[in-house]
């Protein structure tokens, strides 16, 4: 049986940043990843990462920001964690290679990005997550004595022990399909967020909730399920993002008729209010009737100089290029709300961890929370990289202080004979996975999204429902075990799911509206009743509910305009 | 919506068949990707159908595979395109990628004619129509350069990640980091940016004809991930890099300057240009070369500059010992490379690619008669002499300057 001290599940920033942080305090570290580490999602990451790290900047307008960005929904002893912690942590980053952008002294210089009060987001061009995350992977290759990659290996369930801890985990190695049972002292998950549950999307294929879903299924609390974020700047049909950048750049919304419409709902911050202000903003003038027959407004850069976006936008001349076949730098670019990130998670402290002793989560996968309602742009490389550090730290020191205890092999006999029935599934015997996954993510992108109201999400509940049931039956073409992308697909959906349902509960639970829950039947935010969290957690066959703080320090909720 | 017909090149490992191709029909927008094409296969017909994908936008480099015969990204590659690719291609050669590939033995000999076409035949040469007949299909391979695993997918772990590991693929800085941050020229970061941002898909090691002959060359991906260490001012050790890579004889002169990376790279990386940039700086740290690949290429374009067709009788020398006109003092090794490349000279004649004995008296090769117009194109190419990085100059005819006409007219020329 493979063992490590710590076992980070999960390769992108907040993983690769846990599995660093472990291992320099000593320990042996594993990290496993279904995909080779650089295909992480944190690759897609574009505009830049949030630092109070400027001379005239200070962390309390940088926490201040933060948490009006989350509706007053974040808690603020973690924000300000974050927030301090991360000047230091763009300094480690710069040294240890990252490539961020200077300005004409030769130091580090920043952009503009929504939501914030300075320019304080560092940046490579318009590739940040990508250069950040291939910098750690150099790290990683660097210590490969001290941290073993476990590459291309899919993750099914967690191990518990008979005193309730977590101890291990059950994977498959995707190339071969042999299962593993692996034991580890901490586990960490930091397998990114949920976006597949919605279609479009501009998450990529492998993010299917699956930490966020190993976690609820053995017991520990999710919080905050309902706060989904939709980025106001993605390509209809595709979802492909268009970083915040652009409009960090100088570019401008406009609607069908040529009206910088965000004049009307953000007069002050204009084009760069939060991302929920500018999506609702956005989706209004489409529903009543002043977007483009494609159901979109525009988004016009070709204000912004050229060099600059040769320099600062490359990324996205290529996505305008390839994906819409429009010249950002000559027109205006068809562009609408799409889903893009998940608020909410698994329910950690500030050193990531969960409610179940062993268990940690860090990431997107995680709800700290940092975020509450709405994330602020280039806030999330932040979050994975402040507390993947701090989960990676005390997962560490938790190994060095307890004995291993052996996970029972029964965990992994469960997963072979799951794995068996999904294989055995006669042809035709149920639906595809395929369309099961489609029909999920047409329902919740229509009933769970930008607006919401109760008969909306209930029928969207019932749906998921439904499609779980269906799920039971549903049948897969494969029936190989080298590289069976079909049976993990089926193992995913299942992940996806449990997602979804939570992800409606919450949203049908809270009767107001803050941050990326906008209700139409409750269109006000409710402090009185709504200022606290939604826990879920797992009783019998679905979620059940219950409440908890948010922690607040010295910023009292007030209302919030751009 | 149109009907698109994959032609996919599948091995199932464990079926204990060899590779065979396999047509799937497909129903999308020409604008979206040939990848959404192999996933409307696989999502419809054979969920079997195995392609490492995950971003479906260029940024995660997870589907690097040929289609028609080129390396690139299945999720960049438009569909609509890649049909009228593939009906040229019918069009000009009267053969599909798949016919013009390698014998599809290659891994499996036995297997070499099986086709499970679920359609017609294959497209044969037959009568050549440049029409956009959705029925050329358009073909679909693993990556070039490394074993395949099952259908699309390939082993990049025991070929391009274990030649990306070769080049100490991290940060070498001397000393305590600085307070802040390292204080360096802001042009530097946007140089290496360049070679950031690959996002290593493996096209231009598919692509790489060095790596077809030469398996052990370190390859484009590698040596341009070595470039984003030399060109960082950060790191210290600048010149033990150079003389590590420059002495490897799969090193940075076992590339032949063939441009296929650079066609290849989804990302404007331009790993032949970062290739060029690390012989540069050696010659810089006074590193030579060792196989004379360097010299070879400079004495190549110079007599090509001079008399318009290469005379070989020059290049020898040239090649091994610069400064012909009287000057000639090979050393030593210079000596022993020449005559062990006589071999190579009579096989030159023997073969006919050397056509007469006597051009290789120095003095009888002729100048073309039209000189005057190779000179425009040097002079042009001189002063054009810049290279592509796209994080400063955008892409090429992004700007659309009168500029640009002329240098059409002198290449056409």
């Amino acid at each position: 049986m493979p063992s490590h001290d710590v076992l980070v599940i999960g390769a992108g920033l907040a993983g690769q940043r846990a599995a660093l942080a472990a291992a320099e305090e000593g320990v042996s570290v594993g990290i496993i990843s279904k995909v080779h580490p650089v295909r992480s999602h944190s690759n897609a990451a574009q505009g830049g990462i949030n630092a109070a790290l400027n001379p005239g900047d200070s962390w309390e307008s940088h926490a201040f920001d933060t948490i009006k960005g989350s509706d007053y929904l974040g808690d603020q002893d973690a924000i300000e964690i974050m927030t301090r912690e991360a000047p230091e942590e763009i300094l480690h980053l710069e040294h240890l290679g990252v490539t961020f952008h200077r300005n004409e002294e030769g130091k580090l210089g920043t952009r503009a990005f929504g939501g914030a009060s300075a320019a304080r987001t560092y940046y490579v061009a318009d590739i940040t997550g990508q250069a950040i995350m291939h910098v750690l992977y150099e790290q990683l290759m660097k210590y490969s004595e001290q941290i073993a990659r476990y590459e291309e290996w899919f993750c099914s369930s967690l191990a518990m022990d008979e005193n309730g801890e977590c101890c291990g985990v059950v994977t498959r190695n995707v190339a071969d399909g042999s299962m593993e049972l692996f034991q580890a002292k901490s586990v960490i998950l930091c397998t990114g967020g949920n976006g597949q549950v919605w279609q479009p999307t501009t998450n990529a294929l492998i993010c299917t909730g699956d930490g966020i879903a190993m976690a609820y299924r053995v017991g520990a609390k999710l919080m905050d399920m309902e706060m989904i974020q939709y980025h106001p700047t993605t390509l209809a049909g595709k979802g492909f993002l268009i970083t915040e950048g652009a409009r960090g750049e100088g570019a401008h919304l406009l609607n069908a008729k040529g009206e910088r419409f965000m004049e009307k709902y953000a007069p002050n911050k204009m084009e760069l209010a939060s991302r929920d202000v500018v999506s609702r903003a956005e989706q209004t003038e489409i529903n009543e009737g002043r977007g483009f027959p494609d159901g979109t407004v525009a988004l016009d850069i070709t204000v912004v100089p050229k060099k600059r976006v040769h320099e600062a936008l490359r990324e996205i001349v290529l996505v305008g290029r390839d994906f819409a076949g429009v010249d950002i730098t000559r027109e205006p670019i068809h562009i609408k709300p799409g889903n893009h990130y998940t608020m909410g998670g698994v329910k950690t402290d500030v050193d990531g961890r969960t409610d179940i002793p062993g268990l940690y989560s860090a990431g997107e996968t995680a709800c700290v929370s940092v975020h509450g309602g709405n994330r602020l742009g280039a806030n999330s490389l932040l979050d994975t990289l402040i507390f993947g550090k701090r989960s990676g730290r005390d997962a560490a020191a938790r190994a060095k202080r307890m004995e291993a205890s052996r996970p029972s092999k029964k965990v992994l006999e469960d997963e072979e004979n799951l794995v068996a029935d999904i294989i055995s599934r006669e042809k035709g015997s149920g639906r595809r996975i395929s369309e099961i996954k489609r029909e999920l993510g047409q329902t919740m992108d229509s009933k769970v999204a930008v607006f919401r109201d109760e008969a909306g999400i209930q029928e969207a509940l019932e749906t998921v429902k439904r499609l779980k049931e269906e799920a039971k039956t549903a049948y897969i073409d494969d029936h190989g075990s080298v590289f069976n992308q079909d049976l993990i697909a089926a193992i995913e959906l299942g992940y996806m799911l449990d997602n979804a349902e939570c992800t409606c509960v919450a949203a049908l639970e809270r009767k107001e509206s803050r941050g990326a829950q906008y209700r139409t039947d409750y269109p006000e935010r409710n402090d009185e009743e709504w200022l606290k969290h939604i826990d879920l957690e797992l009783n019998g066959d679905g979620p059940q509910l219950s409440y908890s703080e948010v922690t607040i320090t010295q910023w009292e909720p007030q209302e919030r305009t751009y | 919506m149109a009907e698109y017909t994959i032609k996919v090149r599948r091995f199932q490992p464990e079926s204990g068949e060899g590779p065979y191709w396999e047509e799937f029909n497909v129903d999308l927008d020409p604008s979206l990707s040939v990848l959404d094409g192999l996933l409307q296969a696989k999502d419809n017909e054979d969920g079997s159908l195995a392609v490492r994908c995950s971003c479906r936008a260029a940024i995660c480099g997870s589907c690097g595979m040929k289609i028609n015969g080129q390396s690139g990204l299945g999720c960049k590659t438009q569909i609509g395109e890649a049909q009228e690719q593939a009906n040229k291609m019918v069009a000009a050669t009267g053969a599909t990628a798949a016919e013009a590939s390698s014998p599809i033995g290659a891994q499996a000999p036995e297997a070499q004619d099986a086709v499970r076409a679920t359609g017609q035949e294959e497209a044969g040469p037959g009568p050549i129509t440049a029409t956009t007949d959705a029925a050329t299909p358009i073909v679909i391979e693993p990556m070039g350069n490394m074993p395949v695993i099952k259908d699309l997918i390939t082993d990049m772990e025991s070929t391009h990640w274990t030649k990306i590991r070769r080049v100490t693929p991290w940060l070498l800085p001397h000393g305590e980091p600085p307070e802040r941050e390292y204080v360096v020229e802001p042009e530097s970061m946007i140089d290496i940016t360049q070679s950031m941002a690959c996002i290593q898909c493996g096209a231009c090691v598919s692509s790489c004809l060095s790596m077809e002959a030469d398996p052990g060359f370190i390859g484009p991906a590698a040596l341009a991930k070595a470039y984003r260490f030399v060109g960082d001012p950060r790191d210290a050790e600048t010149k033990e890099r150079l003389h590590d890579l420059a002495h490897d004889p799969h090193g940075i002169y076992d590339c032949t300057h063939c441009f296929s990376c650079i066609d290849a790279c989804p990302k404007g990386v331009a790993p032949m240009d970062q290739i060029m940039r690390l012989r540069r700086k050696a010659g810089e740290e006074g590193i030579e070369d060792p196989n004379s690949g360097h010299d070879h290429e400079i004495a190549f374009v110079k007599i090509i500059e001079k008399k318009g067709t290469l005379d070989e009788s020059l290049l020898l020398q040239e090649s091994f010992a610069p400064g012909f006109k009287g000057k000639l003092k090979p050393n030593k090794r210079a000596i022993r490379e020449m005559i062990g490349s006589i071999p190579t000279a009579i096989r030159g004649i023997k073969t006919g690619k050397m056509r007469s004995l006597h051009k290789l008296i120095p003095g009888v090769h002729p100048k073309l008669p039209d000189q005057d117009d190779v000179k425009a194109i040097y002079k042009h190419a001189e002063e054009h002499n810049e290279e592509l990085n796209l994080y400063i100059r955008g892409e090429e005819g992004e700007d659309a300057q009168p500029d640009g006409a002329a240098a059409e007219e002198v290449t056409n020329g």
